[in-house]
């Protein structure tokens, strides 16, 4: 018996995998995306970049690497009691004053520091911290809006492609119809009408307007395999529509579904950037890739780079490897394409 | 070919219908009432109700329908909320500058992206193919606002080779001076993408029996790279581009705007910041027509490039 499983021939998804193993590119690119998602989950949960809005250092610290900014430094040493000043009437009252809370001993003037591994904003935060939180929301938004849209689109396409006829022709309509508003357009009037700023704002516009791409493909794929001897046969023995839809053919079609869904990832993280960026996107006091490139800007012009270099590098390393790894997981599932 | 039009036409209708109704949706329902916007804070039940006579929002919904679909047909959607500039002179007057920086980018691109796709093809395989490819991801995954935000500083603010930002009154003033860097970042963000799906196409051709055929008749490797297969890839090639120009009029927002650049891509962010809803809606309802019309002539184009397409 045991010999019997183990001379079965390999399923679609283990030999898709045995294929992605061997690729030394796509092994690596999934490597760096599993850390950034694992960077994610540490934020989210609070056990890292918690503490992202304190302000550990001078404003505008530089990275270490670059040293110490002196104008910076000077102002982050803790100010020396300053001489009595004879004209001022409350001076000593005041050194009283200082005395006393600091005898009560919760005047925590932390010495701010001066440099961070990578810099400082305005406010002094540090750069790696506020990265990583800003991470998490381009991540989870570009996640979420993903899954939203290719839900939309297979649901679309299952029921589109399976049943055919005047079901096809009404999904086949909304498809002209939202094909023929070029997406960044649709983003932006759907962002004008709802004038709540959100993370789920975003999410729900990017979702929505997102579904075509995946409902063409899918609905392709029902087309082909609804007529296929085991949806045939499922319907010998009485499965309902529903049914041979979505336990029948869905898991023969899910791959379809996946490799969409990792395109549409990298579309939507970058979407993100840019619309937050544009102030259309997360509200004031979330911060995401894009409101940072956008302070970012500004930054830029005082010689103070680091900020635009954290924000855009992380960002450029993770889509590059999902992009990546999306190439690879499509070549891997569905070898007769390459 | 009269008839073939015609007909292309009339199946717009349907799609064109949905999209009115989709923007009428989205604008009249799925917005709320734009009267309490419009009013201000310190408004008053009176003057609310008068903004909804105004606008036609205490009509019944089809008769709003009605009004929009005039507003369409005449070109006519009233003043601009914001500024109380009609909104068909905002169209007309965005238009120029939008295409002073698009008709050239769109060009340089379609050229360097064809004749690298086609040099790439040759060595397809290669390590320099693979090379390049990464280097496209690569360059892909970089934010366009990073582009944007580094070549304006350093090209225009550091060196002092473009100015940083600002538009004049004459055209060739106008492409050589100030849309020159627009068009060289545009480029450099959209040669990556372009190479990578001309090549795709390029590759769909290099397989095809008639290469074999050319090969073995002694044609050069160039002869059948250049004319051969570029005849027949430039079909995709054709649609690809001609069913992004609509986009790209809105796609190029962030160049217009980081350039202070006055066109429609410009408009749809200052109207999206100002929620300046008829100048939003005429905006979406005319470029959906427009990429329903670039699709037909890229169809109509086909049977320029290739005469074995009938169309009917």
């Amino acid at each position: 018996m045991n010999q019997m499983i183990e001379n079965l021939s390999p399923g679609l998804w283990a030999l898709a995998w045995r294929r992605l193993r061997a690729d030394r590119v796509a092994m690596v690119s999934l490597a760096v995306v599993l850390l950034f998602l694992l960077s994610v989950l540490l934020s989210a949960t609070g056990l890292v970049a918690a503490d992202w809005e304190d302000e550990v250092a001078v404003n505008y610290a530089p990275p270490g690497f670059v040293g110490p900014d002196p104008a910076l430094a000077a102002l982050a040493r803790p100010s020396l009691p300053a001489p009595p000043n004879a004209f001022d009437p409350l001076a000593s009252d005041l050194s009283e004053l200082k005395t006393e809370l600091a005898r009560h001993g919760k005047t925590t003037q932390a010495v701010k520091a001066s440099t961070l591994p990578f810099g400082a904003d305005k406010w002094g935060h540090d750069i790696v911290k506020k990265t990583i939180k800003g991470g998490q929301t381009s991540i989870v938004v570009g996640l979420v809006a993903a899954l939203v849209a290719v839900a939309l689109g297979t649901l679309f396409g299952a029921v589109s492609g399976f049943y055919g006829g005047k079901v096809d022709d009404l999904f086949n309509w909304f498809y002209s119809i939202f094909t023929s508003i070029p997406s960044i357009l649709m983003i932006l009037t759907v962002a004008a009408v709802l004038q709540t700023r959100g993370v789920l704002t975003i999410v729900l516009i990017l979702g929505l307007t997102g579904w075509t791409g995946p409902y063409r493909l899918i609905r392709a794929e029902y087309i082909k395999h609804k007529a296929r001897e085991y949806v045939m046969a499922a319907d010998a023995i009485g499965a309902s529509g529903w049914r041979r839809m979505f336990s029948h053919i869905l898991p023969n079609v899910s791959h379809v579904a996946l490799v969409q869904m990792s395109i549409l990832v990298v579309g939507f993280i970058k979407a993100e950037v840019i619309l937050s960026f544009l102030g259309f996107g997360v509200p004031v006091g979330v911060v995401s890739w894009g409101s940072m490139l956008n302070e970012a800007q500004n930054e830029l012009i005082l010689g103070k780079w680091w900020q635009l270099a954290a924000a855009a590098s992380a960002m450029a390393l993770l889509v590059t490897a999902f992009s990546l790894f999306a190439d690879a997981l499509r070549d891997a599932l569905d070898p007769k394409l390459k | 070919m009269f008839a073939y039009i015609l007909r292309r036409l009339w199946q717009m209708l349907p799609t064109m219908a949905g999209v009115v109704v989709l923007v009428f949706l989205l604008f009249n329902w799925v917005g709320g009432d734009p009267s309490y916007l419009l009013a201000g804070k310190m408004a008053d039940a009176q003057a609310i109700a008068n903004i909804r006579t105004q606008l036609g929002l205490d009509q019944p919904w089809y008769v709003q329908l009605g009004i929009f679909v005039r507003q369409i047909l005449t070109f006519d959607f009233g003043n601009a909320w914001s500024t109380g500039e009609p909104v068909a002179h905002i169209l007309s007057t965005r238009l120029g500058p939008s295409l002073t920086v698009l008709v050239p980018l769109t060009i340089l691109e379609t050229l360097i992206g064809i004749a690298l796709a086609l040099a790439i093809a040759f060595v397809r395989g290669s390590l320099t193919d693979r090379l390049v490819m990464v280097a496209c991801t690569v360059g892909m995954s970089i934010s366009i606002l990073v582009y944007i935000i580094v070549f304006q500083y350093g090209l225009a603010y550091k060196l002092g080779l473009f100015p940083v930002q600002g538009w004049g009154d004459h055209f060739l003033e106008n492409l050589l001076r100030y849309a020159t860097l627009p068009i060289l970042i545009g480029l450099t963000v959209s040669v990556a993408p372009t190479l990578r799906l001309f090549r795709s196409f390029v590759l769909d051709e290099v397989g095809q029996d008639y290469v074999r055929t050319a090969r073995a008749k002694g044609l050069s490797e160039r002869r059948i790279v250049w004319v051969h297969v570029l005849r027949n890839a430039a079909i995709p090639i054709i649609t690809y581009v001609m069913a992004n120009l609509p986009a790209l009029l809105i796609g190029a927002f962030l160049l217009e705007r980081f350039f202070g650049i006055p066109g429609i891509g410009r408009e749809v962010i200052l109207a999206v910041e100002r929620s300046d809803f008829p100048v939003i809606k005429a905006i979406t309802v005319y470029v959906a027509a427009a990429t329903m019309v670039f699709n037909l002539l890229a169809d109509l184009m086909y049977q320029a490039v290739d005469p074995r397409v009938q169309l009917k």
